[in-house]
């Protein structure tokens, strides 16, 4: 909602775009029940782009992220993944679970686990990484969002912002390819929404390849290079961000935008 | 500060902590603020002390003036003269009765006695998981030692039921990662199969002569036979209930629809019922020669019937996990069993332990139902042996129930603090 300043400079030399496609989704459609939410949906996303999909609240945007690793099924049309394509095959379902990380706007960390825990469990079960390593790489993220200091406390004694920022080290310690974001700042105070952004800026700029839905414009400005618009299940309008945030096209956008930005 | 009352205020000096006002402590003031506050809390707290005295004032002398050592209830009067005292005496001079029932052969109480020893330290490394991992080798040997030690006979037949149970781990162990449903059904099928083989390479006869004495099921009673029945069918119960209640959950509509008719038939039948069943009818569902014996049918209702009611509990434990669990598990892309033994089931069995213990409990209690398909336990040899058959101690009614009652208390007991404590040890919620 905030249009959060980001102060610092941002490093572009490594957020490069490459030709290989990361995800490409054709003719997607989805129901629930009878209700059509997701309406035709073509979308190619690149290795390495960031895109932020905004919306109203209701338009499809968390269904079609969830869609991307199977928390949704979807009906029609096709979901390739990293080259695996989305069936209701539950290896290729595992695997691509296993390439794309996600955040959740409640961070959904297991609270019975400490922090270390949450983030060896996955690579030690999925990954069969020995105890010692999957530890250091725990450590290694860890210490990347800045919170080693609280490896052996448990998810109830952390801020929303940490606990926010260890889900998304828990993602990380999987290695993945892609990561994929639901209002990840959305439950939070605006102090730990910009400990939380800077974690994901700087995710973006090694490289990352981002679907992020996020209220954030200001995140969405700097760091996106496409912003899609969804509304009412379909996605509406998308462009890079100055042209979508200065020159919007449709009235939907218009809309919506002078609403979002207080104008 | 003066300051303070003007509009702009600037702090110019920290304030420094310092401790809370001392405390007026002492026992008038407790007294006072917990038990006369006002009129009517004072005269509540005088009548509840009426109350105790009067209790009190009956229990104790009856107690204190107890007699231990006559041999009958006439003797016990007779030493009393007259005075109001309690006969202790039945429970010292059938002490091996209450314990063990009447037909277990008395130079052999060591063996259950041991039994329950090696329970003790079976069962710990279980209950206290801050014990080293270990120690759980001899849990798993332990219903085999505890199955030869308590009925004695050949070495061969806790043998062969280890054998079963190893190949049926092996294979499920093989098997069971890729195709549950596989592992699980090959798993019972080779059980079976070791079983029934084994069964037929013991001679007939193997039990005379054995090291341990054989001792049949009918000859098992007093406070050894509910305890053997709590102690099964609680711990054959819980994994079931569990398998039950993810059943419950499972997408596939034959394995969801046979969970809930077990669940709610099960339910809905008082477990008298049931045992009635196990006692007259259940040898028609096994083949004619089987011959099955009563305890293990016995076992195989009562477990079933708190199986039934674990499966309830901790489905209410699954369903006050949030959604976001599962997907958090999902999408680090777990695979259902790991799903479920790492995130999901810690978590609900944590939920669940209130009412797991409540259904132990009751279980617990409830074998001394067995009493009136005429098995000897504890209730069966008061009522029957102790009190209706002997001449010497008809009519000792307060002190037989009332050692009964103490008996399954201190279990209880111990079983609802130790929850208590589990509960207080897995809070990692808020510390
Ligand atoms: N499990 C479900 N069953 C039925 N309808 C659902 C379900 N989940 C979501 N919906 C509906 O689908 C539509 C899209 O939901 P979705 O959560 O994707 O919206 P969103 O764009 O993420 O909104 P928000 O910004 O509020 O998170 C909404 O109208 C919602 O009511
Ligand atoms: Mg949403």
């Amino acid at each position: 909602m905030s249009e959060l300043a980001i102060e610092r400079e941002i490093d572009r030399s490594k957020m490069q775009v490459s030709d290989e496609v990361a995800i490409q989704i054709s003719g997607m459609n989805k129901w629930y029940g009878s209700f059509h939410v997701l309406r035709d949906i073509n979308l190619t996303v690149n290795r390495g782009e960031r895109i932020v999909i905004a919306g109203p609240s209701g338009s499809g945007k968390s269904t079609l992220i969830r869609c991307l690793n199977a928390l949704e099924e979807h009906q029609q049309g096709q979901i390739i993944v990293d080259g695996t394509e989305l069936t209701s095959d539950l290896k290729n379902i595992d695997k691509i679970r296993s390439e794309v990380g996600m955040c959740f706007q409640h961070f959904n960390l297991f609270p019975h686990l400490t922090i270390l825990e949450n983030c060896t469990l996955a690579p030690i079960w999925v990954r069969k990484v020995p105890k010692k390593e999957a530890e250091e790489r725990a450590m290694h993220f860890l210490e990347k969002v800045k919170i080693p200091d609280q490896a052996h406390k448990y998810p109830g004694m952390l801020s929303g912002g940490q606990q926010q920022r260890v889900a998304i080290a828990r993602s990380l310690c999987m290695m993945p390819r892609i990561m994929l974001f639901d209002e990840p700042t959305s439950a939070l105070d605006p102090e730990m929404i910009k400990e939380v952004l800077d974690t994901m800026i700087e995710l973006a700029e090694e490289g990352m390849t981002m679907l992020c839905v996020t209220h954030e414009m200001g995140f969405a400005r700097q760091v996106a290079n496409r912003v899609i618009f969804m509304a009412d299940g379909q996605i509406v309008e998308q462009n890079e961000p100055e042209e979508f945030f200065n020159n919007p096209q449709s009235e939907r956008t218009q809309q919506f935008l002078s609403q979002i930005l207080g104008h | 500060m003066s300051e303070q009352n003007s509009v702009a205020f600037v702090a110019t000096e920290s304030i420094p902590p310092s401790p809370p006002p001392a405390n007026q402590t002492g026992v008038v003031k407790w007294l006072r603020e917990n038990l006369f506050s006002n009129w009517q809390s004072s005269l509540l707290t005088l009548v509840s002390l009426y109350l105790i005295y009067v209790i009190l004032s009956t229990f104790l002398p009856w107690v204190l003036n107890g007699v231990w050592t006559t041999s009958s209830l006439t003797e016990c009067r007779e030493v009393l003269e007259g005075r109001f005292g309690a006969c202790f005496s039945v429970l010292t001079e059938r002490w091996n009765q209450l314990l063990f029932g009447f037909n277990y052969p008395s130079d052999q109480y060591w063996r259950p006695t041991l039994a329950f020893v090696f329970m003790l330290i079976a069962i710990a490394p279980v209950l206290f998981f801050d014990l080293p991992r270990k120690m759980l080798a001899f849990t798993v040997a332990y219903p085999f030692v505890a199955f030869w030690l308590i009925w004695g006979g050949t070495i061969m037949a806790p043998i062969v039921a280890f054998l079963g149970c190893a190949a049926a781990a092996f294979v499920f162990g093989a098997y069971g990662k890729n195709n549950f449903a596989l592992g699980f059904i090959g798993a019972i099928v080779a059980a079976f199969a070791v079983w029934i083989i084994g069964t037929m390479l013991i001679p007939d006869g193997a039990n005379e002569g054995a090291w341990l004495e054989h001792v049949p099921s009918r000859d098992l009673g007093g406070f050894m036979l509910n305890m053997m029945l709590g102690v099964t069918c609680v711990s054959l119960s819980i994994p079931l209930g569990i398998a039950l209640a993810l059943g419950r959950q499972s997408n596939m509509p034959l394995i969801k629809g046979m969970c809930v008719i077990f669940i709610e038939f099960v339910r809905g039948v008082p477990l008298i019922t049931l045992l009635f069943v196990a006692s007259v009818m259940l040898s028609y569902f096994f083949p004619p020669d089987a011959n099955v014996d009563l305890f293990v049918r016995v076992v195989i209702m009562m477990t079933l019937f708190s199986a039934a009611y674990v499966a309830e509990v901790i489905r209410g434990g699954l369903a006050a996990l949030p959604k976001g669990q599962y997907e958090a598990a999902d999408s680090l892309g777990l695979d259902y069993p790991q799903a479920m033994r790492l995130i999901i089931l810690p978590q609900a069995l944590k939920i669940s332990i209130p009412g797991i213990v409540n259904v132990a409990v009751g279980l617990f209690k409830d074998t001394t139902l067995v009493s009136v398909i005429s098995l000897f336990d504890l209730v069966g040899m008061i009522r029957g042996p102790i009190l209706g058959g002997s001449a010497e101690w008809n009519g000792v009614y307060w002190e037989l129930w009332g050692f009964a009652a103490l008996l399954f208390f201190v279990v209880c007991y111990g079983i609802s603090q130790y929850s208590q404590w589990l509960e207080r040890r897995l809070a990692t919620d808020h510390h």
